[in-house]
């Protein structure tokens, strides 16, 4: 199957009905490897244990993001090329990004408060995070307010490529800004400050979230197809009684 | 540091994925299942998309037994 071939709704079903199962199974595996492994690093020299927390919460930022860097995709899908699967692709993932940059918040305020004292504080890069947040609650309540899904997407495209903006923000909140956060220490300029140890069983979470993300991402997406038919199955049933 | 007096704190955010992971698993299916059932319930009265197969699917069959 060719990948124009999905942009066929019923062929994408098909795709997801056989993928899932497998995409899941193997979501299953990597998180099982990837916490073993992060509970068998060892305790950072300054942070001690609470670097655990480093394994769901610098992952979650990155799925976050990612899922807003999805929706982007999509809205350009949405609104120059009108393709078929980009605004249920760009609906679908919207709960799901929201749902990590929830959990990095979450996690974030949890290693806050015995690293920095405190559980939350204004300043860039945990205030962009938010910002963050709110824009995927803004982008779903614009979903749910209007009706029709073409407009909906429309509107809601719009939304998504302004809300953009945020990405590089958010990234670069620790350059730009003094921040209570730590800069960058995995992607940067003269490589990554962590040491192996605690470096590779990030990774490996990192991989089993991503997995996560878009084996829901594609469940999300048969859900939203299946939703569209039920709609257009209704609307014919009331013009025929009507 | 000290390990245990900060144990809480990873347990709890280890909890807190726990939980917005098993939530978001459990919307996916049963909005899946929701939508399944949906489609079949109209199927059994008799509206269909003028491009569905003639026979159901198989798993619309198994919707509408639980149906």
């Amino acid at each position: 199957m060719a990948i124009a071939d999905l942009a066929n709704p019923t062929r994408f079903l098909k795709f997801a009905n056989r993928t899932i199962p497998w995409l899941g199974g193997l979501t299953v595996l990597v998180f099982a490897y990837g916490i073993d492994q992060a509970m068998l690093a060892p305790d950072d020299y300054q942070q001690g244990a609470t670097v655990k927390i480093m394994f769901l919460h610098v992952p979650s930022a990155w799925l976050g993001m990612l899922g807003w860097g999805v929706m982007s995709v999509a809205a350009l899908g949405t609104l120059v090329w009108r393709h078929p699967l980009a605004d249920v692709a760009a609906k679908a993932a919207a709960p799901i990004g929201a749902a990590f940059t929830l959990l990095c918040l979450v996690t974030g305020s949890l290693w806050g408060r015995p690293e920095w004292g405190t559980y939350w504080v204004w300043d860039a890069r945990l205030t962009s995070e938010l910002v963050l947040l709110l824009l995927y609650l803004g982008v779903i309540a614009l979903w749910r307010t209007v009706e029709d899904p073409s407009r909906a997407a429309r509107a809601a495209a719009i939304l998504t490529l302004v809300g953009a903006i945020d990405l590089p923000i958010i990234k670069f909140s620790v350059d730009w800004w003094n921040t209570l956060h730590q800069g960058a220490s995995v992607f940067r300029v003269g490589g990554s400050t962590i040491d192996p140890s605690i470096l590779v069983p990030l990774f490996i979470m990192a991989a089993a979230f991503t997995l996560l993300f878009f084996t829901l991402h594609l469940a999300a997406m048969r859900n939203e197809i299946l939703r569209r038919r039920v709609r257009t199955l209704r609307l014919m049933q009331a013009s025929a009684v009507s | 540091m000290n390990t245990v007096n900060h144990m809480g704190f990873i347990v709890a955010s280890y909890a807190a994925a726990a939980a917005i992971v098993g939530v978001l698993i459990a919307w996916v299916t049963l909005d899946y299942r929701m939508q399944r059932l949906r489609l079949a319930d109209l199927e059994m009265r008799g509206v269909t998309r003028r491009s569905a197969p003639v026979r159901p699917e198989p798993a619309l069959d198994k919707a509408k037994e639980k149906a």
